[in-house]
C-alpha cells in the first residue's frame, strides 16, 4: 500500500523570485514595470525642470486670454476678441465637420467601388483597379494640395462675375456660385423664426433646427406606429391594409407645416462688393479637404469591402441565385450584411485614419483643431507643452469615441454564432 | 493618455535637453559651423541662388556672424523655418540664431523668452492687391477676402485693423509665402497682406509688376531683427556687435573697397581703429579675434552696401531706404559707439 503524501512545502525564500519558475516571470514583469516607471518619471521630471530652468513652467491659462486672431470658418460664435479655449473649440467642430462629412462619402464611395471591383465587367472592373490604386499609393497630403490647386486654378474668380456679360454665369438657375473661393450654395431662412437659446452662456442653439428634428423623429415614430399596426392586422387577418399614403403623410405632413410657420425660404448667394454674400459658403479649403480625404480612405474602402465580399463562400449567391432572387437583391440581403462583420473592424480603423488624416488641413489652410491650437495658438503664445498635450488628448477622445461607437454596431451587426 | 504624456513628454525633454547646452559661441566654434535660421525663401531678404548658395539681406547677417566668429562666411548651416516653425528651432537649439525677417515684439522678448539683439530692417505691414480690383486705400477692403501668413504678427494686426475700423474680412490662412502668391495670383484672394518689404519682394518676382499696387497704409510696426535665445548673453553680444558693426561701418564710411586701407594701420578716426581691432581690445572681450569686425564687414560691405546689393532701389525689390537710412540721414540707424 502506497501513502500519498503531499510535496513537501518549502518555506518561500526570496532566492525563489529568480530560480523558481513559479515566480519567476512575475518578477520580471514587476522589475519591467518599476523600470519603465523610473523612466517615465525621469523624463517627466526632466522636462519639468528644464521647463522651469527655461522660465516656461506648463501654465494653462493663456487658454482664457484672447486669442486676437480670426478663423475665417466658424460654427460658433468667436471674434478676435474671444479666448483661446474658444478658438480651440471652433477649430474641434471643424475637424469634426470634415471628419464626419469625410468619413460618410468615403463609406458610400468606398462600398460602391469595392462592389463594382468585382463587377463581372471587364472594363469597370479595370477603371475601379486603375482608381483604388492611384489613390491608395499616392500620399494623401499630395492629393489635399493638388485638389486645392485645381478648384484655385480653375475655377473664375468671383470678380469674373461681375459686369453685363461677365466670363462666369451662376449655376443651377442662378442658385449656386461655383468660384474659386468656395461654393456659394442656398441657405435655409425663417422670416417667422424661433431665435436661438444659449447653453450654458457658450453656444447659441437654434429653436428651428430643434423643433424640425423633433417633428421629423416623431413623424417618423408615427409612421413606424402605422407600419406595426398594418404589420399586425396582416398577421391575424391575412388582409395587409394600404397605408403607405398615410405614413408618407405622417413622415413629411408635419415637417411641411412647421416649415411653412416658421416662414421657410432659401438665401440665395449675391454678388456684393469683393464676394459673394448670403448663401452658405463652402470654403475651398473645406471642398479640398473633403474630397481629398474621401477619395482617398474610399480607396481603402473599396478594398475592405471587396475583400469582405469576397470572404463570404460562393455558395451563398449561388443559393441566393438558386431561390430566384435577382443580383442585386442577393448583394443587399444575402451577401452584404454577411459580409458586414468581415468589413467593421478595418472599417473603423479608417475612419480613424480619415480624422487623424484631418490634421494635414493647414496644408491648405483649413482651421481645424490642429490649425488653431496646435497651430497660431501654440505660435502667438509659444506654449508648444501645453498645446501640444491638449491636441493628443483632443484627438484621443474623438479615436476613442469613433471606436466606442462603431465598436457597438459591430457588436450589433454582427452573425450570432450559435 | 499615459503614452501621450510619455511621447509629449519625450519631444520637450529633447528639445529642452538641447537648449540646456553650453555657450553657444564655444558650440559654434568647436562645431566650426554656424546653423543659422532663415525664411523658406523671400526674395532678396533669403533665398538661394540658382547655384543653390543663400543670397539676401537676412542671409548678409548670417554671413557676417559667421565671419566674424569662425573667419568663414561659408561655413553656414542655413536651417529653412516657417513661420511656424522658426521659434521652436530657435528655443531647442536647432539653429544658433535666427535671421528671418522677425518682429520684435514684447511677448516674443519676454515671455517666449528669445532676445532681439537689434534691429536690421524696420519695416510695417501693408497689403498688396492687383490694380484692376480699384482699390485705394486698405479702408476700401471691406468685405474682401485676404491672404495672410499663418503663425505671424501679421495676423493679429490685420484683425486689430479691421476690427478697429469697424469693417469685415475673410482671412485666409497660408502657410508660406509662395502659397499665398499662387492664391492671390489665381484671384483667390483680393488681397495679400504681409510686412511691406516682403510685399515689394514678392512683387518684384511678378511677371506683370506694374499690375500690381500696394496700398499706402502701413497698419503696423515691424522692427525686424535677427534674435538669439535668452540667457546666452555672451552670444547675443556677438550677433548684436557684428550687427552694429555693419551698421556703425556706414556710418563711419567703412566700406568693402575702404577697409583694407583703413584695417593696415591705425588712423585718424579712434573709433573706426578701435571697431577694425587696430587699436584696443574690444575683439578679446567678445571672446573673438581682434579682427572680427573687418571679417564681417569683408563679406559683403557695410550695412548700406548689403542693403543696395540685395533689396536697394536698383534691384527688382526697388526699396528705398526710408526709415532704413542712417540716423545722420534721417533713418532710424543707430549703432551705439564703439567704445
Amino acid at each position: 500500500m502506497t501513502t500519498v503524501t503531499d510535496p513537501p512545502k518549502a518555506a518561500f525564500r526570496l532566492s525563489m523570485l529568480i530560480y523558481d519558475t513559479r515566480y519567476r516571470s512575475m518578477t520580471i514583469q514587476v522589475i519591467a514595470l518599476i523600470g519603465f516607471m523610473l523612466l517615465a518619471a525621469f523624463i517627466i521630471n526632466n522636462t519639468i525642470q528644464n521647463l522651469a530652468n527655461l522660465g516656461k513652467e506648463p501654465d494653462f491659462g493663456f487658454l482664457s486670454e484672447p486669442a486676437g486672431y480670426d478663423i475665417n470658418q466658424r460654427l460658433i460664435e468667436y471674434t478676435s476678441q474671444s479666448t483661446h479655449l474658444r478658438a480651440a473649440f471652433v477649430g474641434l467642430l471643424n475637424t469634426l465637420v470634415v471628419a464626419v462629412l469625410g468619413c460618410i462619402t468615403a463609406t458610400v464611395l468606398g462600398v460602391i467601388i469595392g462592389v463594382l471591383r468585382l463587377s463581372s465587367n471587364w472594363l469597370v472592373a479595370r477603371i475601379m483597379t486603375v482608381y483604388v490604386e492611384m489613390f491608395r499609393n499616392v500620399p494623401v497630403l499630395l492629393w489635399i494640395v493638388f485638389i486645392m490647386a485645381i478648384l484655385i486654378e480653375t475655377l473664375p474668380a468671383p470678380r469674373a462675375f461681375r459686369g453685363d456679360d461677365p466670363e462666369a454665369t451662376m449655376k443651377l438657375f442662378d442658385t449656386v456660385a461655383v468660384t474659386n473661393r468656395g461654393v456659394y450654395i442656398p441657405e435655409p431662412l425663417f422670416s417667422r423664426g424661433l431665435g436661438d437659446f444659449s447653453v450654458f452662456g457658450a453656444f447659441e442653439v437654434s429653436w428651428d433646427l430643434l423643433a424640425i428634428i423633433a417633428v421629423l423623429v416623431a413623424g417618423f415614430w408615427a409612421a413606424r406606429r402605422v407600419k406595426l399596426n398594418a404589420d399586425a392586422t396582416q398577421e391575424a387577418t391575412g388582409v395587409r391594409p394600404t397605408t403607405w399614403h398615410m405614413r408618407l403623410a405622417l413622415m413629411f405632413g408635419p415637417v411641411l407645416f412647421l416649415l411653412v410657420a416658421l416662414g421657410f425660404h432659401l438665401g440665395y448667394p449675391e454678388l456684393k462688393g469683393f464676394n459673394f454674400a448670403g448663401g452658405t459658403h463652402m470654403r475651398n479649403s473645406l471642398i479640398a479637404l473633403w474630397l481629398a480625404l474621401s477619395l482617398y480612405t474610399a480607396a481603402f474602402i473599396a478594398e475592405i469591402v471587396r475583400a469582405g465580399i469576397m470572404a463570404i463562400s460562393k455558395g451563398q449567391s449561388e443559393a441566393a441565385f438558386a431561390l430566384g432572387l435577382r443580383p442585386n437583391r442577393t448583394m443587399n440581403l444575402v451577401i452584404l450584411p454577411q459580409a458586414l462583420r468581415v468589413i467593421i473592424p478595418p472599417l473603423i480603423s479608417n475612419y480613424l485614419n480619415l480624422t487623424k488624416n484631418s490634421s494635414l488641413a493647414i496644408a491648405v489652410g483649413y482651421m481645424d483643431i490642429t490649425g488653431t491650437l496646435g497651430g497660431i495658438t501654440l505660435n502667438q503664445t509659444g506654449r508648444e507643452l501645453e498645446t501640444l498635450l491638449l491636441l493628443m488628448l483632443v484627438y484621443l477622445i474623438i479615436s476613442l469615441s469613433i471606436s466606442a461607437v462603431m465598436n457597438w454596431y459591430n457588436n450589433s451587426v454582427k452573425l450570432v454564432e450559435r | 493618455m499615459k503614452n501621450a504624456i510619455f511621447f509629449g513628454a519625450l519631444t520637450i525633454a529633447g528639445l529642452a535637453a538641447g537648449a540646456a547646452a553650453a555657450g553657444t559661441l564655444d558650440d559654434v566654434k568647436a562645431r566650426g559651423k554656424l546653423n543659422c535660421g532663415v525664411s523658406t525663401g523671400v526674395a532678396g531678404f533669403a533665398q538661394p541662388d540658382a547655384n543653390g548658395e543663400w543670397q539676401g539681406f537676412d542671409v548678409a547677417v548670417c554671413r557676417a556672424v559667421a565671419a566674424a566668429v569662425l573667419g568663414d562666411a561659408t561655413a553656414i548651416e542655413f536651417v529653412p523655418t516657417t513661420g511656424k516653425t522658426r521659434f521652436t528651432a530657435l528655443a531647442s537649439g536647432e539653429i544658433d540664431m535666427l535671421a528671418r525677417n522677425t518682429t520684435w515684439t514684447f511677448s516674443r522678448d519676454v515671455d517666449l523668452k528669445f532676445e532681439f539683439v537689434g534691429v536690421n530692417y524696420y519695416d510695417g505691414q501693408g497689403f498688396l492687391a492687383p490694380k484692376e480690383l480699384g482699390v485705394t486705400s486698405a479702408k476700401d477692403l471691406d468685405g474682401a477676402t485676404i491672404c495672410i501668413q499663418t503663425g505671424t504678427t501679421t495676423e493679429l494686426n490685420l484683425a486689430d485693423y479691421f476690427r478697429v475700423n469697424n469693417i469685415a474680412y475673410e482671412p485666409v490662412p497660408i502657410e508660406t509665402n509662395a502659397e499665398a502668391l499662387q492664391q492671390l495670383g489665381a484671384g483667390a484672394c483680393d488681397s495679400y497682406t504681409t510686412d511691406a518689404s516682403g510685399l515689394a519682394a514678392s512683387r518684384a518676382t511678378f511677371e506683370n509688376s506694374a499690375d500690381w499696387v500696394i496700398l499706402p497704409e502701413i497698419i503696423s510696426k515691424e522692427p525686424l531683427g535677427p534674435l538669439v535665445r535668452h540667457g546666452d548673453s555672451e552670444w547675443g553680444d556677438v550677433v548684436r556687435w557684428t550687427l552694429n558693426a555693419l551698421i556703425a561701418a556706414e556710418e563711419l564710411g567703412v566700406t568693402s573697397a575702404n577697409m583694407a586701407d583703413l584695417a593696415s594701420a591705425p588712423g585718424d578716426n579712434p573709433e573706426i581703429n578701435r571697431m577694425l581691432g587696430t587699436e584696443g581690445t574690444l575683439g578679446e572681450m567678445l571672446g573673438l579675434d581682434a579682427d572680427w569686425a573687418q571679417k564681417a564687414i569683408g563679406v559683403a560691405g557695410n550695412y548700406g552696401e548689403i542693403f543696395e546689393k540685395n533689396i536697394g532701389e536698383n534691384t527688382p525689390i526697388g526699396l528705398a531706404r526710408g526709415l532704413n537710412a542712417q540716423w545722420t540721414e534721417g533713418g532710424l540707424l543707430y549703432a551705439p559707439p564703439f567704445r
